[in-house]
């Protein structure tokens, strides 16, 4: 493998996107307005074309002949490197929403610093990203802020998805030895020295949603070692089966 | 996705002999009529309830395609199949919209719906039960839209007429990647081309029906085509699917599950095309009427997504109005 600890550091983004995509999709069809069922499948697009992009270099890197889906279908929950945060279950609009605002509060400034990037290939991932990273926080963000400074419902919910979900924000600053590694070598950015932007990000949105992010002394971390909660075994459930149960069909 | 032969519209119209011959003549000239013209009630009320149970069918229809996002086999697929669901809703927002046009809300549109007393095509109340579905889905489902749809595009209604040209592009790229499902299962694995024949044999008689009734059993019918709101009638369609649809199932390998097919060169005038055997329409009516497998999942879906949404919705207002007041405060 022409570099290990980059493939190891793209699956971890490449498994994030495409989890998160997945937990998306199942909105499709169920949002509480038409216009949000477009919303939110424009994200689980913008998502699900980033994992591809990761998923395909890193079968390049690896250099083994495993296409995207292999890597996509064929690995098992502890092989998975996504962050805990992506694979928690939708829960209500509110829950949704702030997750996706996390996510992509941490994703923009990610791709914008992966311009930077000795990888020309990364730069092109994240030329595209950064973009649509900047959407999504707009869309989610404008939405925790109706919800926040909404009804008297709608802000106790936005509330209830801050208590439940703040939890696994520190993760996003965590790396693996891999990402570390990958970081060192200038490929990609240092997740660490975002914490910054992050909080830049989500600070004016938190305000006017009249939120506050409670500490988090005790975060959930684990998912860049492959120990997730017991959701994402069944994500894999759904979404290897076809894979699972044809062994080397094509589709 | 689609519009099926329209079930029950009302066409009766109380207008003058006077008003009536004018409008007629604004028709026959096919000038296209326009939201502020004026019309008679029985147009607006047939167009009304046309494009609603359009508009329904798109946001139903999101259903069972939406049912396997999370099964898809391949990314590839993942990501086609999320847009084509994702283009039907946008089908169902214009067409909403076109319908508003008419002075009908969506909010009371979405209620008739819930309540069933709008109908939507009866295709979406089949399961789809195996990935193939998904292919049979768009080639024979979208394709059946296409037929019915193209000719709308000269629909005399403008607003109805605008949103099919944009629809239609997006229906028949939806069509040949249904299509381009097929032939993968069918050039794969013994296991994948089973699956594709057994969507096909479940599929192939509810996509006749979505034509609607034989048009000796049509009461409606006459109207629309004097309107031009129709072109062709359930019976003229349905025969054009069936000739481009079964040459697409040859060459895919399969068979289609009409044991009276058979080719008749006396047929489209001469031109031959296939002649079909009797369509169940015991099935289409108790489909319709309410009694298909997936009638109640639909509507208790859809209504589960509006009522759970409620609070979603109030908190936009509220937030809306408290903006607002702040900004009025502010000046
Ligand atoms: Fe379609
Ligand atoms: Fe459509």
């Amino acid at each position: 493998m022409k570099d290990e600890n980059l493939f190891n550091a793209l699956i971890e983004l490449a498994d994030d996107h495409s989890i998160l995509c997945h937990r998306l999709g199942e909105w499709c069809g169920h949002a509480p307005i038409l216009e949000e069922d477009l919303a939110l499948t424009n994200m689980a697009l913008d998502l699900i074309g980033t994992a591809r992009n990761l998923y395909t270099y890193a079968a390049e890197i690896e250099g083994r002949g495993r296409s995207e889906d292999d890597l996509a279908y064929l690995r098992n929950e502890r092989q998975f490197r996504n962050l805990l945060m992506v694979e928690r279950p939708n829960g209500d609009f509110a829950h949704t929403m702030l997750r996706q605002l996390f996510f992509a509060a941490f994703m923009e400034p990610y791709w914008q610093a992966a311009l930077e990037s000795r990888d020309e290939t990364l730069r092109g991932i994240a030329g595209k990203a950064v973009k649509e990273m900047g959407y999504h926080i707009r869309h989610a963000g404008e939405w925790v802020i109706r919800l926040g400074d909404g009804t008297e419902e709608s802000a106790q919910r936005m509330q209830a998805a801050m208590e439940a979900l703040h939890i696994y924000v520190d993760e996003l600053f965590h790396s693996s030895p891999a990402a570390e590694a990958a970081a060192l070598a200038g490929l990609l950015p240092e997740r660490g020295a975002l914490r910054t932007a992050w909080l830049e990000n989500i600070t004016p949105i938190l305000a006017e949603a009249r939120l506050e992010l409670p500490e988090a002394p005790n975060p959930q971390i684990g998912g860049r070692a492959g120990l997730h909660g017991e959701d994402l075994g069944h994500i894999l459930c759904e979404m290897q089966y076809l894979q699972r149960s044809h062994p080397g069909a094509t589709w | 996705m689609y519009s099926q032969g329209l079930i029950g519209a009302d066409g009766r119209t109380e207008e003058s002999e006077a008003f009536l011959e004018a409008f007629q003549k604004r028709i026959d000239a096919e000038e296209k009529i326009e939201p502020k013209d004026a019309m008679p009630e029985g147009y607006r009320r047939t167009l009304i309830r046309q494009i609603g149970q359009h508009a329904h069918s798109e946001i139903v229809g999101m259903l069972p395609e939406g049912n396997w996002i999370t099964r898809a086999p391949s990314l590839k697929r993942k990501a086609a199949l999320l847009a084509k669901v994702q283009d039907e809703g946008g089908h169902g927002l214009y067409l909403y919209a076109a319908a508003e046009t008419l002075g009908v809300s969506r909010e009371q549109m979405t209620e008739e719906l819930h309540s069933g007393k709008a109908k939507y095509s009866s295709i979406f109340n089949y399961p789809t039960l195996s990935w193939a579905d998904i292919g049979a889905i768009g080639w024979l489902v979208d394709g059946a839209a296409i037929m019915n749809q193209i000719p709308l595009c000269r629909c005399s209604f403008g607003p109805y007429a605008r949103a099919m040209i944009r629809i239609c592009k997006e229906e028949s790229f939806h069509q040949r990647q249904g299509y381009e499902i097929m032939l993968t299962l069918c050039r794969g694995t013994p296991e994948q081309k089973e699956m594709a024949q057994d969507a096909l044999n479940r599929f192939w008689w509810p996509a006749l029906m979505m034509f609607g009734p034989h048009d000796k059993d049509s009461a409606h019918s006459e109207q629309s085509m004097k309107w031009k709101i129709k072109r062709f009638s359930n019976d003229q369609l349905r025969q054009k699917f069936i000739d481009a649809t079964v040459p697409q199932a040859e060459y895919l390998g399969l068979t289609v599950p009409d044991p009276d097919l058979r080719w008749d060169p006396e047929l489209n005038d001469g031109k031959g095309g296939y002649r079909h055997g009797e369509i169940d329409w015991d099935e289409f009516w108790r489909v319709v009427k309410g009694d298909g497998v997936m009638n109640r999942d639909r509507i208790a879906a859809r209504r589960k997504a509006w009522e759970e949404g409620a609070w979603v919705r109030e908190a936009a207002l509220a937030h809306a109005a408290k903006r607002e007041g702040r900004r009025a405060a502010a000046e």
